[in-house]
């Protein structure tokens, strides 16, 4: 089975204060070196038949993203439940 | 016959019972309007109440866009009719496309609830007729998403055309050029993050500067050709 997985992120030139915040806690860690980071949404969509990833486009851009502040871009990906049809 | 103003209440809005007082306390009919029925009852205005509506999930605004009753008021904004759109509202007006922009994380990632003090623009719209442009009037903020975000270019053309209805004096969230309200093209429209109808009495405000917003529909509504 596959599942089509669409990613929503920021645009480039959209302030992330989220993504801002986790990157001044990184030296906490210990952690540096980290230039920026920047927090997106990962959505997995399962359809009943095959998947579409027409429609999905569809759904991402209706609903999912909000395309004045946001990209987003639709991929297919196996689902690793262990009885595979094929 | 006294102007009917429509209140929209969908799942989780919080202010839908204050913008129906405040439409009383200014001499309206407050008319309860319900996210799941399409139906607008024949009310002269709308009213997009403050709230968390749909949980907020996904994006604030985002789902109460598609809701049955937003079908209807996009039709109507479309035709015409006057919409005001506080905090929640605003926020849904620009998921549904009926405003540019749009609202996003406060610039320093707190939570703001405090009486704000805002410098009125557009004051041509059927919601802001009674204010002078220029008038300082002070009226609650309580917001966590209410960063107004757009570009340039749309900034540029906002400004140029008049249609910034309210800018911050000492931005509470980081707002581009300190938005806080716009409206669209054709005027009727309005989108606006601070709460009028929290400032219309003084026992519970801490002023009555918001109550402009609500006798601004009623003259309106009473002077358009019917």
């Amino acid at each position: 089975m596959a599942r089509v997985v669409v990613d929503v992120m920021l645009k480039p030139e959209i302030l992330d204060p989220q993504g801002q915040a986790v990157a001044n806690a990184l030296p906490r860690l210990g952690i540096d070196g980290v230039a920026s980071v920047r927090i997106g949404r990962r959505i997995e969509i399962e359809f009943t038949g095959e998947p579409d990833l027409d429609r999905a486009r569809e759904i991402a851009d209706k609903l999912l993203a909000n395309p004045v502040i946001e990209d987003f871009t639709v991929r297919l990906e196996e689902t690793d439940s262990g009885e595979s049809a094929r | 016959m006294s102007a009917r103003i429509g209140v929209v209440t969908f799942p989780g809005s919080l202010d839908d019972g204050d913008a129906a007082r405040a439409v009383r306390i200014a001499g309206g009919e407050p008319v309860r309007l319900w996210h799941a029925d399409p139906d607008l009852h024949g009310v002269d205005a709308v009213i997009l109440p403050g709230g968390f509506s749909y949980g907020d999930y996904l994006r604030c605004g985002a789902i109460a866009r598609f809701a049955p009753v937003m079908e209807s008021i996009v039709d109507a904004a479309r035709g015409g009719m006057p919409v005001l759109g506080i905090c929640n509202g605003f926020q849904i007006l620009c998921e549904a496309h009926l405003l540019p922009g749009a609202l996003t994380r406060n610039q320093h990632l707190h939570f703001r609830t405090r009486d704000q003090l805002l410098r009125m623009e557009a004051v041509n719209t059927p919601f802001t007729n009674n204010y002078v442009a220029g008038q300082e009037v002070l009226i609650p903020v309580k917001h966590g998403e209410g960063r107004y975000v757009a570009d340039q270019r749309t900034l540029d053309e906002l400004e140029a055309t008049g249609r910034i209805v309210a800018r911050y004096i000492g931005n509470p969230n980081g707002s581009m050029r300190d938005i806080a309200g716009v409206t669209n093209e054709a005027g009727n429209v309005v989108g606006l993050m601070p709460h009028p109808e929290h400032a219309v009495d003084l026992l519970t405000g801490p002023s009555v500067d918001g109550l402009g917003f609500f006798t601004s529909i009623l003259k309106h509504v009473a002077g358009a050709p019917a």
